[in-house]
């Protein structure tokens, strides 16, 4: 028996990487219409925090809320009221550096609002608490499949509840000897809302599980890949280029890893 | 946890050789579990039955231990050196593959709610035919940055824990590896009826002071199992033992339940499991249904006047058909979980 197809609205998107800040800049240089600007941009601004924690959140919380919020923006839903998924590959590499080399040297004087951001739902908890919202959050890790199992589990959530959901996933830069295991660079956030009902422009996606052995993953293959290939959630990337295609919907579907021997094949359909 | 730091993994896994994948180890071959998954692939297919399993912390002692060991140039040593173990999902890609699954996997990690999240996770999966089977469960073994961030927050507790006791003065860390395999029929086993996902958007490491998340919840899984409060038999509290948890799950309880429901905190006998606490807590939630024993509350003394008739001390022998087992973590993420005898869904 093979699992029958999920079919999910994209009700709005949000793209930010450290040289290509916003989904119009990446779309352009995905689109190969815009070279991508030459350095890198500060971190996020994370409107939604008040100025006090903005100042002290973590890259991934700043990261993470600023997609979060412009996808809600462009899908036009209120934060508040959305069910939420968090993905990454690592969580917070720079919290988890300080943990292990604070551990060595000086292990009680560990912050403690360093450990509880330390857990790899500190993104979703102050989204949540920015937000004000009670709706049901996770946060989940699946190694270089995080993207796709995310993906999967808020489609899965549309389904299920027959609701919108926000699905956000995010990866930073790796610092200290953590960066010889856990490599990766920049900073790298996307956001979707996905739902029930379509929106002008924007694709139905088509997702559907399938042995690893009858499909090749889809390489990432505009200008856009060697901004983002350092980062660890760079496998994203085959998607975003499938939403930013001209070719139109209809034409076009990924292949993305979802685990070593299975894959989820993403079609893009006309609204 | 006893002689983890001598327990060798067999050789085709010593890729995701660490405390925590020895504990999941252990925990997969206890109570005929990889029997049960090998009859369940047998049946389904490897692809079908995917692996949903929490953790908080997973094998970063691994990484603690790296960093205490840098070679001269400041990298992993050679026998750390293996990427898998140092990133979240080494629970899952381990699980996974010790019992030799393809389908999908995943690791949640939403502190202490992770491994109730799980049930919640998988059962979409199976109810959108996307898995006929699941494995669920969780993970957590202790490490520095458990032992000394707890330790920071001050909310460790000097004696063994007292959950609801008027004098509680914290939590007890412990251990644990579970593991649930999810059919949609039961055989002769007990049912999962439901489950309540909530936040508190409140604050990172305390709770919402009037338990709004919690009430979301619950408020959830009564819908989704179709159970009012007079139906509920036993509830598996979060109960920490630390001052404000419990003052604001007791109140909860006190006010929603009726005083037929008995609750308890059973981290006495385990210590607080963290991101195992979901598993380890829904397994004591369906042996109390199965053998109609209803924990009470150990080395608890005086109950907190917050608490109402619902929170027991003592354990109570009686039928019991439907229980709830409630999980609450940092972040404030909560989820509740519903279980129902084999012979009453």
């Amino acid at each position: 028996m093979s699992a029958p197809p999920l079919t999910v609205a994209v009700q709005g998107i949000a793209f930010w990487a450290s040289r290509l800040p916003g989904w119009e800049i990446a779309r352009a240089v995905i689109r190969g219409s815009e070279a991508p600007p030459p350095t890198a941009a500060g971190r996020p601004a994370a409107a939604l925090l008040a100025p006090t924690e903005r100042r002290r959140a973590p890259d991934t919380v700043a990261l993470a809320l600023e997609v979060a919020q412009r996808a809600c923006e462009a899908a036009g839903e209120s934060p508040q009221n959305l069910p939420s998924v968090f993905a990454s590959t690592h969580g917070d590499l720079a919290i988890s550096d300080y943990m292990c080399s604070t551990l060595v040297a000086t292990p009680t004087l560990i912050s403690p609002i360093k450990f509880h951001n330390s857990v790899h739902n500190a993104a979703a908890g102050y989204w949540s608490i920015g937000a004000g919202s009670y709706a049901a959050y996770t946060a989940l890790s699946a190694f270089r499949y995080s993207f796709a199992a995310g993906l999967l589990e808020a489609a899965a959530q549309v389904a299920c509840d027959q609701r919108s959901v926000l699905y956000v996933a995010f990866d930073i830069e790796a610092k200290g000897a953590l960066a010889g295991v856990a490599p990766s660079s920049g900073l790298l956030g996307v956001a979707l809302v996905l739902g029930l009902q379509s929106r002008p422009g924007m694709p139905r996606l088509r997702l559907q599980l399938d042995a690893a052995e009858n499909a090749q993953a889809t390489p990432a293959r505009s200008p856009a890949a060697d901004v983002v290939a350092k980062n660890a959630l760079a496998p994203c990337l085959p998607f975003f280029e499938s939403l930013a295609s001209e070719r139109g919907a209809g034409a076009d579907s990924v292949v993305l890893e979802l685990s070593q021997r299975t894959v989820l094949r993403i079609a893009f359909e006309a609204a | 946890m006893p002689e983890l730091e001598h327990q060798v993994l067999p050789a085709q896994f010593a890729t995701w050789d660490c405390r925590n994948n020895r504990l999941a180890w252990r925990g997969l071959l206890s109570d005929g579990f990889r029997d049960a998954v090998y009859a369940a692939r047998e049946r389904f297919g490897p692809h079908r039955i995917a692996v949903v399993v929490g953790t908080s912390t997973s094998s970063i002692g691994a990484s603690e231990e790296a960093y205490c060991r840098l070679d001269p140039d400041g990298q992993y040593p050679l026998d750390l050196r293996r990427s898998i173990i140092h990133t979240p999902h080494s629970l899952g890609d381990f699980v996974q593959h010790a019992l030799e699954l393809t389908g999908i996997t995943v690791t949640v990690a939403t502190a202490c709610s992770s491994s109730a999240k799980a049930f919640a996770q998988a059962a979409r999966l199976i109810q959108l035919g996307l898995a006929d089977a699941a494995v669920v469960g969780g993970v957590d073994t202790l490490c520095g940055s458990v032992l000394f961030g707890f330790n920071s927050l001050e909310l460790v507790s000097p004696e063994p824990c007292l959950p609801f006791d008027v004098e509680r003065r914290g939590i007890s860390l412990g251990e644990a590896a579970g593991f649930a395999l999810l059919q949609p029929e039961a055989g002769n086993g007990p049912w999962f009826i439901g489950y309540g996902e909530s936040s508190d958007a409140h604050h990172m490491s305390s709770p919402h002071p009037e338990g709004r998340g919690a009430r979301v919840a619950l408020d959830e899984v009564f819908r989704r199992a179709e159970i009012g409060p007079r139906d509920v038999d036993y509830i598996n509290l979060h109960g920490t033992a630390s001052r404000k948890n419990d003052e604001v799950e007791a109140a909860v309880i006190a006010e929603l339940f009726p005083s037929t429901t008995a609750a308890s905190s059973t981290k006495g006998w385990t210590g607080h499991t963290l991101g195992a606490a979901g598993i380890v807590e829904a397994g004591i939630t369906l042996l109390a249904l199965e053998h109609a024993m209803l924990p009470g509350t150990l080395n608890t003394r005086t109950l907190d006047p917050v608490c109402g008739p619902q929170v027991r001390i003592d354990n109570t022998t009686r039928e019991a058909r439907l229980g709830l087992s409630l999980s609450f973590g940092f972040g404030g993420s909560n989820c509740v979980l519903a279980f129902a005898r084999s012979d009453v869904h």
